[in-house]
């Protein structure tokens, strides 16, 4: 046995030495995403009402000029777990919205929105959306589960005890202030940004987010930072609206999953006491 | 399914039953009177973990079918709606995402437990077979519900899976328009995928009955690797292996349990939450971790047909691994040469899994044709020759001694 | 095995007894999200909110055919001679009995708003047709009144009500 343990350290250490140094070879790679404290992360993570409302906020005077939310309804804006805003507020939400309909007379008409309608899209169609900048604005409601980035070894080993789950929205916070001056040798081509966090570097869209440019009712600092996080806790939340209830449920079950599995073990034993 | 059963039952009502449809007898004598080896060891709960997993993503994947729409234009919004809107749909949809790497996760488990232990060989090789053929199902039946998720990564899987079958000579190309109902993956072919996806568990189920009676017919092996000679080498299926098997399938709840409610982006590709874009490829396609090995030793050869060749070879060879493998002695436990072999074939498993991840150049290129080649060798060299040269271990008289002489 | 105590059986008994109970708990668990599916989804239940209907164009004698969650509702603007006919009708006719007051909102006389779905097996009958004027269902042969009242058929009640209110004389919320 003594032997076959040595053949199995030798090639696990010669597997990590492989996988560690390419890591250090690697040229014009983006940094990793600094880990933000998510009020979300861990098994007893929770939304922070406020920061969805604040998120949302930002979302609606800033991020819905481009991006569209069409998975969300204006009334999952009331739903248990979210933003906690009242049905009432998410209705007077909607009717803010202009929504496209027929009326009875099949003409195409613009009625004010109903907490069952869907966020609008800002553009017609994909056509109009790529018009801007070269390509469509991605919508926004998977946003978050889609943006994330490779931890590698052995980071994803971890990562499977630490619950660490939160690449997406760390990713979009630091992008959102990862718009840096290009290094001198770079070459950036016309009408492009230069994002550090950006695979590649290269991003059509912009610096959407200046200080102070959206007004937050309770006081929090209306910063780059600030906004970065809010609105990306706010995506996190588009994309995993059920995560807090998830994670309730979760604690119950692995509860009784323990019981149970404690008294199947006893079980067990008292029945193989019979032949041992 | 064999004769061990003195079923009676005491209602008249079951009496007349019986007579009639002797099903009760046959469920007793299969699953409850059935002799297993006494000294089975948890690697054997595996294969009640397998069917409990069967059982899980049938069920699951009834429930999707419900609220699934198979189409290129609602697919991916079918899906995000069973996420939000349906009652519990988040949980039954990473259930059933999950289940599928606890399912594969289990039968790799299942499968080298039988590898170390020799359970392929005689008499048990169409019981071995018949498990090579359930895996190959399982294969196709992943693949094609990763699909209809209908994300980037699913229409490139669907691409790239779909074109691996240009490569066979002649009708390689009459194969794929098969496949994909059109000029490309579309609507058609993510209408035929529904169909089979939701065919081929049936199937499976129907192998995993041929399987459990072949094994019926032959009964288990174990880690001793010899046959059970007298009654004190077995004990019944019920209670014995029920509750161990019971408590197996618990531990092994906490586990998919910790995936599904606390971690369930672990494994998903982020590139899969991105609506299926036919004109844009993911900056990188990976297959799920499951497929990573073969798509490694794919990837480590240049040649289109060869590769195909290999992949398919890699898994095929399975099915003759009862005859490649020449020794007598089953168990590892009495092959020392073997078991180091075989430790060395799980690290080359599992380092092909890790290629798969990685790009396709430089030092994990030579790393890939390395591992690929141990692959293949540890089939077609290893294995036969061990049996010839290598000097086992004495093996012990009966199941009993082994495991009272263990005990003393 | 044979001398086993009786201590250590009833010990035994009770692990084996909280084991199936628990695993028993667990089952019947796992069935509330299996059978909680079933229901009507969020966006479905959202979809189902109550709408409004401007009656202002809907002429005397018209009936006119919405749909409030997915069911089609009937809005008949009632002419003074059907409001009579409805009216007049002796309770000791009629299969369901109704009285016509019951059947509208007080002061809205002309204004009937039923379920337009056949109480006998759920098909949509027929505007302004059979014996009595009301409604008559092609499907087998059920005759409602000008009051949505089961006069003649199979079918076993009266067109039912649905839950509304007047917002103002002329425009009413269904839901």
């Amino acid at each position: 046995m003594t032997k076959t343990k040595t053949i199995v350290a030798l090639a696990l250490a010669a597997m990590f030495a492989v996988s560690v140094a390419p890591a250090f070879a690697q040229e014009h790679a983006q940094p990793s995403p600094p880990r933000v404290k998510w009020s979300f992360a861990g098994p007893f993570g929770k939304y922070d009402e406020a920061q969805l409302q604040r998120g949302f906020k930002i979302y609606k005077e800033v991020c819905a000029t481009c991006h569209s939310l069409e998975m969300l309804s204006f009334g999952n804006l009331a739903d248990a777990g979210g933003p906690g805003y009242s049905p009432e507020q998410a209705a007077a939400v909607a009717a803010d919205y202009k929504v496209k309909d027929f009326d009875d007379k099949g003409q195409a008409i613009e009625r004010a929105g109903r907490p069952a309608d869907h966020f609008p899209s800002p553009f017609p169609n994909d056509a109009a959306a790529a018009a801007n900048y070269g390509v469509a604005p991605p919508d926004m409601s998977t946003l978050a589960k889609a943006r994330t980035y490779s931890r590698g070894f052995p980071w994803f080993v971890f990562d499977m005890f630490t619950q660490y789950q939160e690449q997406g929205p760390d990713y979009i916070a630091a992008l959102l202030k990862g718009y840096v001056d290009a290094p001198k040798d770079f070459k950036l081509p016309q009408g492009a940004n230069y994002n550090e966090y950006f695979p590649g570097h290269i991003i059509a869209m912009p610096p959407p987010l200046q200080a102070g440019q959206v007004t937050f009712d309770d006081g929090s600092p209306q910063t780059l930072e600030q906004y970065s996080k809010d609105v990306s806790a706010f995506l996190m939340w588009a994309s995993e609206p059920h995560m807090t209830a998830r994670k309730r449920l979760g604690f119950q079950v692995m509860i009784f999953l323990i019981v149970l599995t404690g008294l199947l073990y006893f079980t067990k034993k008292k029945v193989w006491s019979a032949v041992h | 399914m064999s004769g061990n059963s003195t079923y009676q039952p005491q209602s008249k009502v079951l009496q007349w039953f019986e007579k009639r449809l002797p099903i009760g007898g046959l469920m007793h004598s299969s699953f409850v009177a059935y002799p297993t080896p006494r000294n089975l060891n948890y690697w054997w709960t595996f294969g009640g973990i397998l069917s409990f997993m069967l059982g899980v993503q049938i069920i699951t994947g009834i429930v999707l079918a419900m609220h699934y729409t198979p189409h290129v234009d609602l697919a991916f919004k079918s899906v995000e709606t069973i996420m939000r809107d349906v009652n519990f749909g988040w949980l039954i949809r990473y259930s059933h995402a999950y289940g599928a790497s606890m399912f594969f996760f289990a039968v790799y488990i299942h499968m080298f437990r039988g590898l170390y232990y020799g359970s392929y060989k005689e008499p048990r090789e169409v019981l071995w077979i018949l498990g090579v053929i359930i895996y190959l199902l399982m294969m196709a039946t992943g693949f094609m519900g990763y699909v209809l998720v209908w994300g980037q990564m699913s229409f490139w899987a669907a691409t790239v899976i779909t074109n691996l079958f240009s490569a066979i000579p002649g009708i390689g190309e009459t194969l794929v328009a098969w496949l994909w109902g059109g000029y490309a993956v579309g609507n058609p072919t993510l209408n035929r995928f529904f169909s089979l996806h939701y065919l081929l568990p049936f199937v499976i189920a129907g192998v995993v009955i041929l399987h459990v009676w072949a094994l019926h017919v032959c009964g288990q092996n174990n880690p001793a690797g010899i046959e059970p000679k007298s009654d004190k080498d077995s004990v019944p299926f019920t209670p014995f292996a029920t509750s161990k098997d019971a408590f197996g399938i618990a531990c092994f709840l906490i586990l998919y349990a910790w995936f599904v409610f606390y971690i369930p982006g672990y494994l998903l590709n982020g590139d899969n939450y991105i609506p299926a874009n036919p004109s844009v490829t993911p900056a990188e396609i990976v297959p799920e971790w499951y497929y990573l090995p073969f798509y490694a030793i794919l990837r480590s050869i240049p040649n289109k047909l060869m590769g195909v060749m290999a992949l398919f070879g890699s898994i095929g060879i399975l099915a003759f691994l009862p005859w490649l493998d020449t020794s007598r002695v089953r168990s590892a436990r009495y092959r020392p040469v073997f078991r180091q072999f075989f430790w060395l074939f799980v690290i080359a498993c599992i380092g092909l899994g890790w290629l798969g991840t990685k790009p396709p150049e430089g030092v994990y290129v030579v790393l890939s044709r390395l591992l690929t080649f141990y692959y293949f060798a540890f089939f077609i060299i290893v294995l036969p020759l061990l049996g010839i040269f290598e000097k086992t271990k004495p093996l012990p008289n009966s199941i009993s001694e082994s495991v009272l002489g263990a005990k003393a | 095995m044979t001398t086993v105590s009786s201590a250590e059986h009833t010990r035994r008994d009770f692990l084996y007894i909280a084991t199936a109970a628990v695993g028993a708990v667990g089952a019947a668990a796992v069935l509330v999200p299996l059978v909680a599916q079933m229901n009507p989804d969020a966006s479905t239940i959202a979809a189902g909110a109550p709408i409004e209907v401007d009656l202002a164009p809907i002429a005397d004698g018209q009936i006119i055919k919405v749909f409030w969650r997915s069911k089609p509702i009937f809005i008949s603007h009632r002419s003074k001679a059907e409001i009579a006919a409805a009216q007049k009708v002796a309770l000791n006719e009629l299969p369901d009995p109704e009285p016509d007051a019951d059947r509208v909102k007080q002061g809205h006389d002309q204004w009937l708003v039923v379920i337009g779905i056949c109480t006998h097996l759920g098909c949509i009958p027929l505007a302004h047709q059979g014996e009595y004027d009301g409604w008559f269902c092609p499907c087998h042969g059920s005759q409602y009144d000008t009051a949505g009242r089961i006069r003649k058929g199979p079918a076993p009640k009266n067109l039912p009500l649905p839950p509304y209110k007047f917002v103002s004389d002329t425009k009413i919320q269904i839901g």
